[in-house]
């Protein structure tokens, strides 16, 4: 595969209409969890905010400063998880993470629906931290930890 | 420019002349780490083949050739900073021991509750850390110089913040971030017009132009091998003489010794005191194979080649849409840090990298003067001695390129 169509592959139409837009970009009113990512070898940060009702995530929401594929990866799980319960959020990241890092033979893409667009990610490695930062900090706001996490 | 051809340099760094990517290889990120010409990769081979035995100790004849290829590195270096001294050359493991070890001898001895240590915005993490430990340690306050919007220090606020508490001042003589020639030597003279001693972080210096410690006037200087083209994890801290000999040991280990008893120890002469441990032999060769290497090709003939090209750089960049520069200040080194358009650089970084460009994109372990510039991260470009004009137009090329993917 050329270097160019690897760019392409990473920097889809979806990946940087969801970076320029991004889904979601707020503070969840009323939100019964949170917590603040952060990249330190970037310095991409961001707040996920939740609502969780009867183990269901109501609402989901982020904001924050970082690149197009952590943005969009974060835009995107937004709205992955909404109105799921906490064990397939969990589920979700666990095959998200195998499509970035092991690539799209990895996992069942059709059943990742617009997830599916991240696939372009695994042949960037240093591109992981960017791609999961939003789902360790999801991960860290359902487990209600307060603290912040990093992807060092 | 005599005795400097930049095509002829390139012939001495064999990693250059490669493919990555399927394209040439153009390396702009020499403020990270410099690559090494054959004459360095040679010395150390040649000192494995032939010299290695442990130094200071044997009376055999390996133990004498080791001891003299690195004594004779630290000569080198006093020659190449121009100390009055090879005994103000203490080897280290790089700037960021260097600072360490002043921060917790010199500082130990001298900083006290209430003490000012005074560092500037445009500090390296290596340059600001050590001193904040040392704060926390000992109740000291960490008072810091202004940069203003060009990435230049705000020096009509210097001698107010040189005060009758301060204790050292602690400034880069070149901006990794930035770029920006600190005026280190009028700093020196203002700082030492109150008694206080100066440390310099010569990192992004001695790699660019002359350096003279003596001219400069300072207590300390620190400097790494590995961005002047010599190996990794070997440094240099010069200190004057009678400063160092006031100073307590850092750590403790053999050769930093004259004797030992259960009961008492004589601590070594300088700077010896300073180096416990078989030192990195091979990494003082290789430095010392460096530094001739720059004096062959003379510093001031290297100071005009990489002052030429950023202002080719410069104007080029300058010509790409949406580009700002961070750090325009009047007196600049080869660094070259911007952001471009509304997009990230880590997603710059990424796009020329597959054009076979390695530039580095991040806070560049500077985030102070990242948050002066309200930026988390910029793109920087840093160029050195075997870059050309060639490399400049690649590197704009791939910008445009940027651009496309993101428009």
């Amino acid at each position: 595969m050329s270097a160019s169509d690897d760019l392409k592959d990473l920097y889809q139409e979806v990946v940087l209409e969801h970076s320029k837009r991004p889904r979601n970009y707020r503070v969840v009113e009323g939100a019964t969890a949170e917590a603040a990512g952060h990249n330190p070898l970037c310095g991409d940060q961001l707040v996920v905010t939740l609502k969780v009702e009867g183990g269901v995530i109501k609402d989901v929401a982020f904001q924050g400063q970082g690149c197009a594929i952590s943005k969009a990866s974060a835009s995107l799980m937004t709205g992955a998880v909404k109105d799921r319960t906490r064990a397939e959020a969990e589920d979700l990241f666990e095959r998200v993470h195998k499509l970035v890092t092991e690539g799209p033979e990895s996992v069942d893409v059709d059943a990742l629906g617009k997830l599916a667009v991240l696939s372009g990610v695994s042949e960037f490695p240093a591109r992981v931290k960017c791609a999961s930062l939003a789902w360790h900090t999801l991960r860290a706001a359902l487990e209600g930890h307060g603290e912040a996490v990093s992807t060092e | 420019m005599s005795g400097f051809d930049v095509n002829q340099v390139r012939k001495d760094f064999p990693i250059l002349h490669q493919e990555v990517r399927g394209r040439p290889l153009v390396y702009l990120d020499s403020a990270a780490t410099a690559q090494k010409p054959q004459a360095v990769i040679d010395a150390l081979v040649r000192f494995y083949q032939h010299d290695n035995a442990n130094v200071h100790r044997g009376v055999h004849v390996l133990s004498e050739r080791a001891t003299e290829a690195y004594e004779g590195a630290r000569e080198t270096v006093r020659r190449f900073i121009n100390a009055r001294d090879a005994k103000e050359v203490v080897f280290v493991r790089g700037t960021t021991e260097a600072i360490n070890l002043v921060a917790q001898t010199y500082g130990r001895k001298h900083i006290g509750a209430g003490d000012e240590v005074l560092i500037t915005q445009m500090e390296h993490h290596a340059n600001i850390v050590p001193w904040r430990m040392l704060c926390e340690q000992t109740g000291a306050v960490l008072k810091v110089i202004p940069v203003d919007d060009r990435g230049e220090l705000v020096l009509d606020a210097v001698d107010a913040l040189l005060t009758e508490r301060t204790r050292i001042l602690a400034v880069t003589h070149v901006s990794n971030a930035l770029g920006t020639v600190v005026p280190v030597k009028e700093l020196t003279r203002r700082a030492h017009a109150k008694g206080v001693p100066v440390l310099v972080d010569g990192a992004q210096a001695v790699t660019h132009f002359p350096v003279d410690v003596q001219d400069l006037g300072c207590d300390f200087y620190a400097f790494s091998g590995h961005k002047m083209f010599g190996p990794t994890g070997i440094g240099v801290l010069y200190g004057r003489k009678e400063r160092l000999e006031a100073m307590p040991p850092y750590q403790g280990g053999g050769d930093m010794i004259l004797s030992v008893t259960m009961e008492k120890v004589t601590y070594n002469r300088v700077p010896y005191r300073f180096e416990a441990g078989t030192p990195n032999l091979e990494g003082a060769v290789g430095l010392a194979a460096a530094i001739r290497y720059l004096e062959a090709l003379g510093m001031e003939n290297v100071a005009a080649h990489d002052r030429e090209l950023l202002a080719y750089a410069t104007k080029a960049l300058a010509s790409v849409p949406g580009l700002r520069m961070v750090g325009t200040a009047r007196e600049k080194s080869a660094v070259l840090s911007f952001m471009l358009a509304d997009v990230h650089p880590h997603d710059v970084g990424t796009i020329l990298d597959r054009e076979g460009i390695c530039i580095r994109t991040g806070h560049h372990c500077a985030q102070p003067v990242m948050q002066h510039f309200k930026v988390p991260a910029t793109s920087r470009a840093s160029l050195a001695l075997y870059n050309t004009r060639e490399d400049v137009d690649a590197l704009v090329r791939a910008l445009h390129k940027v651009l496309e993917v993101f428009q």
